[in-house]
């Protein structure tokens, strides 16, 4: 009634109605049900029913993103760097430093084009590097692991293999002790959501935070089922040093903790539990195996040392009798364990030097208390509401449009159901993520493999570079994040103004990080700005079932709302342009659009059973019906708890992986919960710092490095943005940027922000919204303080994840960078020996009060 | 006649400012001829969120009171605005987005900080309800729309059905003493506005320092007991919703077993006495 038009999009914080009129975006909001769509479930628990609101509950970072479709930083044109010449000089050194004109598409794709086979003739294969960030833009065509992988495997490239960043300490550590590779070792959680409300009477949440991350991709789904909890007078504790949104909303007891020492205080939960004969002994003997050796290590038979709660209260900071009081109500109530965001995993925690100490020892508390016993379980009432699993519609991980059967989980589902052109990179080389730029500087490097399908697989390493083939020259980037998401950042601008890098192409939609560094610019749209297909929260692959976190099922369609900004293009037809000028252009497409693949995907999912695809894109979403009450999932682990048959619909372990009976028991040898792991007994007895018996080993930077902790004497830990996806929604002029809690304005510039305790602050002079510098020896990121108790004392935290970089020379300091990006700060190290996994929480800083120099900022 | 309320649970609101963001997202370069001009991009919003953070050690916790335009029936701001600012039928106070140009002082004029400045286009603004939407048919503004936890509701109802709900559910207004009949209503206001007392009981059990569970805590003022509690299985307690500056309390804790102890506390703003030790089994006087 208002001249506007409808439309519907769907985005990494939730589905949204878009308002569009005159092709200019007036509104974006949540969707609301309507009557004709299905009916909501309902669980009834201990007398009382529950059904969820029938609205799509979104994070900020989808309410934002108006602001950031018209963001003044939008990338409208293609560029090239003045002083970038492929035929003459290309001055690599000047990278981040130099100005762009613009240039056409006919110009860029030339010069993409033309240097790619440049680099082929020239080099040979895998000279080309291809690298983009973990997350995308929601939608099935327009995904990394859709385009742009049949992109890469129409070129040829050398592979920017991910460390498993979400679950680096669950897949390096706890998943040797129950399996659940293909989770990437993290647990499942079927059915959970009604086990915890009929039955559980205390949650702890361990480094989780699900008001922040809502698990994963989810919006605020699981918001309301946490008010049920306390309804029902569920007790929650919250194991963490900063008083997390999570437990600022529902309360209960917060036990501020030391970074990274977290093993120490789970250790000495098990000790008590064995001293005083509180935990599950029958469960103990009949599921697990090793735990002689395990309560030995706890009792100090191993090594004279009881793991009391005593000997932690030094380490942990928490007194010796809030530990044991935990412990006893631990064992008395049927517990919730909450580790992670997810409830079911992740968790800053698992993202330190102790990080795969910490999950294994998860596991373990569980198994000492009865895991998958009605009421005990991994959750935080984040995963796991009653849903259809039967019903397909594509993830993103199941490959999309890609045609790449190997990296995607296309062949199961997309492949057979879709059958497209298959496409493959016959460069066998990869080069590890997190040490691209010591590849490129050193010219060699190592790394672990993230393999779903094994526990073996992690502990064989792969080299950079592979014998045969060429080393990298050439830098495809895809995205601009790695500054504020990647450790160490400031390695990158040495790797980018690398000789040995000829070309550095940006395709990107925004100028902000990585884009600042390129040669040749190519800019994409909003995902506003093309069509696209998929299901809200459905990633596929690792996450099975993700979407059991949200309260309905919604497929959407992502209509194009508006016509791409200024000369920016999707990033389907940029690769078509680029592939056009090799002659495989038509192959990428098959003659198709975007639209014309989302009509194809839907045509392979059930979907097309459900609706006519021309009344789906006309009211643009789908509720695909809950499961019949009768045919719910049972609970997580049960099973195994009762030694019955797997009854839960995952494909894993593989039928080749069941030691004993077909479906019985676990991935383990033995098919038990295992204390003391053989897969690490037989695939890496040796790693003192990851040893079978998981004993507490203090950080390698963090309370017990004493001459470090004397420079740094403050542990600073970068966690994931509440009001960002990631870089999605920070920076760009995004109205998230006014959020006194994302970041502060002062003298007009936004600066990123960093908590710090009241004691900490006093020390150092530092008042509330002032500026400080947050230094260590790899890098100075100048931040605004938001000085309270809610941070323990001697930690800090920040996000991680600044879209902005802004580095500038401080003649008193050096490189300073006052975008935010606190991964300057962060350390490379991978957390243990022998396993790629990120330490981000893991650095000891210091900070002061800072003003910015007299002299005129100079860009560095 | 109905007309329309908001009702704020501060107890439910958890800073994830989406009222805010969809507040901008909704009048941001857009233009409502007779409702509001645009609002600029980025500066001073016209719903604002403020923390109050209570307590230390681990005993802390931390409250956020959205506000707005409050839509009062007796607004100052219309007296001092004359014919720019007008009251609907509907309760929803509307500042003529022509007739306020220049009335800069009309920011002052309105006691709860919610008229904004907007330089860009020289006028006062406020949240207006979303009245634009209500009139074609929107069943609630856009900021409780977005409001994941039902911290915000919007309800329409005659002033007799408000009356009534606000007594049942106990709903308060921000700054009464003023008696603007603000339409805008606040539950656990006082997790905002107020104090608590908490504190930790421990003692010895064997040499042992333990959690105490279970003590009768007592708050006493000028000899009468204003409050009682348990502690939980941490030793912890919390008296809550205390008036800043309310005078001298005593804290008395009794364990059957574990003894007695004794705190004085005057009043500023939020006291957490840490940690109270039980001493010698005395009965509790
Ligand atoms: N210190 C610290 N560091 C961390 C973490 C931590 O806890 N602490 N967490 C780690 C974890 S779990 C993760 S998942 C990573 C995430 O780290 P990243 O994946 O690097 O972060 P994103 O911001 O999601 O990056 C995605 C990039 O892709 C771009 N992009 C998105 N959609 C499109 C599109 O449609 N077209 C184009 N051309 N580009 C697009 C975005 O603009 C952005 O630059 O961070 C890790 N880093
Ligand atoms: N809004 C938003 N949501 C997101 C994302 C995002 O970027 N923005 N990213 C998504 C992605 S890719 C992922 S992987 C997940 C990540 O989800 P998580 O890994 O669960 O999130 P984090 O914020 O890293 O950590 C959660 C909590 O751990 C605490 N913590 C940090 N170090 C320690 C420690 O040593 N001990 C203890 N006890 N606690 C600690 C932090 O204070 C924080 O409150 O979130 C997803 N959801
Ligand atoms: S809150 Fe202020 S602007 Fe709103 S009606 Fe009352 S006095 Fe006027
Ligand atoms: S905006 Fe100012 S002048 Fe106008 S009615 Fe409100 S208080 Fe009065
Ligand atoms: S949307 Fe609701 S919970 Fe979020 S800040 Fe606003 S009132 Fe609070
Ligand atoms: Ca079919
Ligand atoms: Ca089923
Ligand atoms: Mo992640």
């Amino acid at each position: 009634p208002d001249g506007t038009r409808r439309f519907t999009t769907n985005t990494n914080g939730g589905p949204l109605f878009v308002y569009v009129k005159d092709d200019k975006i007036v509104r974006m909001t949540p969707i609301d049900l309507d009557d004709s769509d299905a009916e909501s479930w309902t669980i009834t628990a201990r007398g009382k029913q529950f059904t969820p609101a029938r609205r799509g509950m979104i994070n900020p970072h989808a309410q934002c993103l108006k602001s950031v479709v018209y963001s003044e930083k939008r990338i409208l044109h293609p560029m090239k760097r003045v002083d970038f010449d492929p035929k003459g000089e290309r001055n690599p050194q000047n990278r981040g430093k130099s100005g762009y004109v613009h240039i056409s598409w006919d110009e860029a794709f030339d010069l993409v084009g033309g240097e790619i086979q440049r680099q082929k003739k020239e080099h040979g294969p895998g000279s080309m590097a291809l690298w983009h960030g973990s997350h995308h833009q929601w939608g099935n065509v327009g995904y990394y692991l859709s385009s742009l992988l049949r992109f890469g495997n129409l070129i040829g490239f050398t592979r920017v293999h991910h460390n498993p960043d979400s679950w680096e300490g669950w897949y390096w550590g706890a998943q040797h002790h129950y399996g659940n590779s293909l989770r990437v070792g993290i647990p499942g959680f079927y059915g959970l959501v009604e086990d915890c409300l009929k039955e559980a009477e205390m949650i702890v949440f361990w480094s989780s935070d699900p008001e922040t991350t809502n698990g994963y991709a989810s919006g605020l789904e699981g918001t309301q089922r946490r008010f049920w909890a306390k309804e029902l007078g569920i007790e929650f504790v919250h194991i963490d040093p900063n008083l997390n949104a999570t437990a600022q909303l529902y309360g209960g007891r917060w036990i501020p903790i030391k970074p990274g020492t977290d093993p120490a205080m789970a250790i000495a939960i098990m000790n008590v539990w064995v001293t005083e004969g509180i935990y599950d002994k029958e469960y103990v003997e009949s599921r697990t195996t090793g735990f002689e050796q395990w309560s030995d290590y706890l009792l100090g038979k191993e090594d004279g040392i009881p793991k009391t709660p005593e000997w932690q209260a030094s380490e942990t900071g928490v007194p010796a009798r809030v530990v044991r009081a935990l412990a006893r109500q631990w064992a008395k109530k049927k517990t919730y364990l909450a580790a992670g965001g997810l409830g079911a995993g992740f968790g800053g925690a698992c993202r330190n030097a102790t990080g795969t100490q910490w999950a294994r020892n998860m596991v373990l508390l569980l198994a000492m208390q009865g895991l998958g016993k009605p009421g005990i379980n991994f959750g935080n009432l984040q995963a796991g509401t009653p849903l259809d699993h039967n019903f397909w519609f594509p993830g993103y991980a199941e490959g999309g449009i890609s045609g790449e059967l190997a990296h995607t989980a296309g062949a199961a589902h997309t492949y057979c159901r879709m059958p497209h052109v298959l496409t493959m990179n016959p460069v066998k080389q990869m080069v590890p993520r997190q040490r691209l730029p010591d590849a490129i500087i050193d010219g060699h490097a190592t790394g672990y493999p993230w393999d779903g399908f094994s526990q073996e697989a992690q502990l064989t390493p792969f080299q950079y570079p592979m014998p045969g083939y060429s080393k990298i020259h050439m830098l495809y980037r895809y995205g601009t994040s790695t500054f504020g998401t990647i450790n160490d950042t400031g390695r990158y601008v040495d790797m980018f103004r690398h000789d040995s890098i000829e070309m550095v192409v940006n395709q990107s939609i925004w100028m902000e990080g990585d884009a600042l560094f390129a040669d040749v610019i190519l800019p994409a749209c909003t995902s506003f700005e093309r069509a696209d297909i998929s299901e809200w929260g459905n990633s596929g692959g690792y996450i099975h079932h993700n979407t059991d976190q949200l309260n309905h099922r919604i497929a959407l369609f992502q209509h194009k709302c508006i016509e791409p900004l200024g000369e920016s293009k999707s990033d389907y037809d940029i690769f078509t342009g680029i592939l056009n000028r090799m002659g495989t252009g038509a192959m990428f497409t098959e003659g198709c659009s975007e639209f014309d693949w989302a009509k194809r995907m839907f045509d392979a999912s059930d979907l097309s059973k459900k609706v006519k695809f021309k009344d789906f894109v006309k009211k643009g979403y789908f509720v695909i019906p809950a499961e019949q009450e009768k045919l719910r999932s049972p609970a997580y682990f049960r099973w195994f708890a009762e030694d019955r048959h797997k009854d839960v619909p995952e494909p894993i372990p593989l039928p080749s992986q069941w030691a004993g009976d077909f479906a019985k028991g676990l991935q383990t040898q033995s098919g038990k919960i295992e204390f003391v792991p053989s897969s690490l007994l037989r695939g890496d007895p040796d790693n003192a710092e990851r040893p079978p018996v998981n004993r507490y080993i203090p950080s390698w930077e963090g309370n017990k490095t004493t001459a470090l902790l004397h420079k740094y004497p403050v542990q600073m830990i970068s966690t994931h943005s509440r009001f960002s996806f990631h870089t999605y929604g920070d920076g760009k002029d995004s109205t998230v940027n006014d959020i006194e809690d994302h970041r502060i304005l002062i003298d007009g510039y936004y600066y990123w922000v960093m908590k710090i305790n009241p004691a900490d602050a006093r020390a150092r002079g530092i008042t509330q919204h002032s500026l400080i510098r947050v230094f260590n020896d790899r890098c100075s990121v100048i931040c605004a303080a938001d000085v309270s108790p809610m941070m323990a004392a001697g930690v800090c935290k920040s996000y991680e994840s600044s879209a902005e970089v802004d580095l500038f020379l401080d003649p008193r300091f050096g490189r300073v960078d006052r975008g935010g990006c606190v991964n300057m700060l962060t350390p490379k190290r991978p957390q243990v020996k022998g396993t790629d996994g990120m330490g981000s929480n893991s650095c000891l800083v210091e900070f002061e009060p800072y003003s910015l120099p007299v002299e005129a900022l100079q860009r560095a | 006649m109905s007309q329309w309320n908001l009702i704020i649970d501060v107890a439910r609101c958890e800073n994830c400012n989406n009222c805010v963001l969809a507040n901008k997202d909704e009048f941001v370069g857009n233009n409502f001829p007779g409702y509001s001009a645009p609002q600029p991009l980025h500066g001073e919003s016209t719903i604002k969120i403020s923390r109050t953070v209570r307590g230390e050690g681990h005993m802390v916790d931390a409250a956020y009171l959205p506000t707005l335009c409050n839509h009062c029936d007796d607004a100052p701001c219309m007296k001092a605005g004359g014919d720019c600012i007008s009251k609907r039928a509907d309760g929803i106070v509307i500042i003529d987005p022509e007739k306020s140009r220049g009335r800069k002082d009309l920011v002052a004029a309105c006691p709860y900080g919610s008229i904004v400045w907007n330089a860009e286009l020289n006028i006062p603004q406020n949240w207006i309800f979303d009245a634009h939407l209500l009139d074609k048919g929107w069943k609630e503004p856009r900021c409780s729309q977005s409001c994941p936890t039902a911290a915000m509701r919007a309800v329409k109802h005659s002033p007799a059905e408000m009356a009534a709900l606000a007594k049942a559910e106990g709903l308060q207004v921000l700054k009464p003493e003023l008696a603007t009949r603000p339409r805008v209503y606040y539950k656990n206001l006082h997790r905002s506005t107020h104090s608590f007392v908490g504190g930790s009981v421990v003692a010895s059990i064997h040499g042992t320092l333990e959690c105490v569970e279970g003590a009768r805590v007592e708050l006493m003022k000028a000899g009468h007991t204003v409050a009682t509690a348990r502690t939980d299985a941490f030793g912890d307690f919390k008296f809550d919703a205390l008036e800043n500056g309310s005078g001298t309390y005593t804290v008395r804790v009794h364990h059957s077993e574990r003894g007695y102890a004794e705190r004085v506390v005057s009043l500023g703003s939020t006291q957490f006495l840490g940690d109270i030790e039980l001493s010698g089994a005395r009965a509790k006087a």
